[in-house]
């Protein structure tokens, strides 16, 4: 008892200190606190220039009430719309059908290392870059439009969802595959039977997420050029038809929120 | 060669996983006629291994595996699949398709028959349904398991279709990679009777690795022990003394 009263006055020392201080990390908190303040001065970020900011904000958002329904209005929206959706589906069904077989490649218990690795490098490469660049390039190279749009999903299609065939195809069971393969099945049966059943639902959960991921993008590929609702949005903003970008934003989280209901019952029928 | 049956050469057969470290060593036998041949011997003992190399989900490190006119261990492509489908194999872990139906598990059999489109389209030939429909009475399941996805059953229900897919092959011969090792005592005899059964009926060669030496002596016409991947008895299970099992097991007070 004597000894453990004893202690507190040592603990003054500094030999015995709970949390001492780390002086490494105090001066990098430190650095970047001033350089945060040096940005702001550089960017022109002060108090005032926010207070202004939130009036124009303010005006902005009134002059979006009440959202535009003019018949003209709405048809824009309504083309713009259908195509969006199109592209969307498009990407989707032709990226996924060009994923199949580079996700089969790339799986490196299917395929020999060489050719999986080289898979790998070109999925790597329709991943590098967001959609919107892979959009402007198409546009440039092919011409303003739907067609720029699809193409540059179809890229990020197959970035995204080979990669994700290709890890699931590496997690199967392979004792599954290799009884069908005793049975002297060929490669495509083995495929058939053993193998795509196994990552089938998956697929399709996959697939679904990438649905809802390319409407979303084909709202975005349009701001370049690339055809669908972007376009008409972008245009609206450049008139300052304010009431109308509301009126398309709404419509946008609408179709969002309904593709997801869909997805969400196409992955319970394929469970 | 025998009037019934095709005969099994395995000449001077090893198998390496890593270089110097042989899992089997240059193991020779003959299996034939009919009935059970029984392998027993103790975990990691190259069993699997053996079993596997017959057709080919391990390729041997040396030597030759006779069966019809073909060296199974020197097949490649085409011609090894051929082989293949002449093999039926029977899994530990059942291994069937947990996706698929009962009836699509046993159709696998016929997949060393009919072209993919067919298979991908479920457009199996006629009789090869009905054969199918038949086989999964025989192994004791009715035409109701027939639509039931594998993955719903019980292990002695597994092992049956994962029988039945390997009967549907049509096969000469029939492999079983410790086909009761994970079943109860009464499953396990059941599944032994069937393999017998089979082997009887369609008059062809069944090779079974197994642990439970009381199950090899019951049903095998023939037992082989092995041990450290070699051969250290072949010979008929009345003939297996304990001095024997000490041999491929190692000790002696677990014979009591």
């Amino acid at each position: 008892m004597a000894e453990l009263s004893a202690a507190p006055k040592q603990a003054g020392s500094a030999v015995r200190r709970a949390f001492p201080v780390n002086w490494t990390v105090r001066m990098v908190w430190l650095g970047l606190f001033l350089y945060a303040l040096y940005a702001c001065s550089i960017l022109d970020v002060t108090w005032p220039r926010f207070l202004q900011g939130i009036d124009n904000g303010a005006r902005f958002i009134g002059r979006m009430f009440p959202p535009a329904t003019a018949p003209d209005k709405m048809a824009l929206l309504w083309a713009g719309m259908v195509e969006s959706i199109q592209i969307a589906i498009l990407a989707t069904f032709f990226g996924v059908l060009l994923s199949l077989p580079l996700g089969l490649l790339a799986a490196r218990n299917m395929t020999p290392k060489w050719l999986a690795a080289t898979a790998r490098v070109l999925i790597g490469i329709c991943r590098s870059f967001h959609s919107v660049i892979v959009a402007i390039l198409f546009v440039k190279a092919i011409g303003f439009g739907a067609l720029a749009g699809v193409m540059a999903l179809i890229v990020a299609t197959m970035g995204f969802v080979s990669k994700l065939f290709a890890d699931a195809i590496e997690e199967m069971s392979m004792k599954q595959v290799e009884a069908v393969r005793a049975t002297g099945a060929s490669f495509m049966s083995v495929l058939a039977m053993g193998v795509l059943p196994q990552v089938l639902a998956r697929f399709i959960g996959f697939t679904s997420y990438q649905l809802d991921s390319n409407l979303r993008n084909s709202t975005m590929v349009g701001l370049v050029g690339g055809g669908g609702i972007g376009a008409t949005l972008f245009t609206a903003y450049q008139r300052f038809d304010f009431d109308f970008v509301l009126t398309i934003l709404i419509a946008i989280i609408l179709v969002i929120m309904a593709a997801e209901a869909v997805a969400a019952q196409l992955r319970k029928v394929f469970r | 060669m025998a009037d019934h049956g095709t005969m099994l050469r395995i000449s001077h057969l090893s198998k390496e996983y890593r270089k110097g470290q042989p899992v089997l060593k240059d193991i020779s036998l003959s299996i034939g006629g009919s009935g059970l041949t029984a392998i027993i011997g103790p975990s990691g003992t190259g069993k699997s291994t053996l079993i596997r190399c017959i057709n080919r989900l391990v390729d041997p490190t040396t030597g030759e595996i006779w069966f019809g006119d073909a060296d199974l261990a020197k097949l490649r492509g085409a011609r090894l699949r051929a082989a293949r489908r002449r093999i039926g194999m029977v899994f530990q872990e059942y291994n069937l398709v947990e996706r698929l139906t009962v009836i699509e598990n046993v159709l696998c059999g016929r997949l060393g028959y009919v072209p993919a489109w067919r298979a991908f389209l479920r457009r199996f030939p006629e009789a090869d349904v009905e054969r199918a429909f038949e086989l999964l009475d025989q192994v004791g399941l009715g035409a109701d398991f027939a639509n039931r996805r594998a993955d719903q059953l019980s292990g002695g229900q597994r092992q049956r279709v994962g029988i039945a897919r390997a009967v549907m092959q049509e096969p000469d011969l029939i492999l079983a990679d410790e086909p009761t090792s994970s079943l109860d005592p009464k499953t396990s005899v059941e599944i032994m009777e069937l393999m017998a059964a089979v082997s009887k009926a369609r008059d062809i060669p069944v090779i079974v690795n197994i642990h439970n030496v009381d199950l090899a002596k019951r049903f095998a016409a023939r037992v082989i022990g092995m041990s450290q991947g070699s051969v250290v008895f072949d010979g008929a299970p009345e003939n297996l003394r304990d001095e024997h099992l000490s041999q491929i097991y190692g000790g002696q007070g677990w014979l009591n």
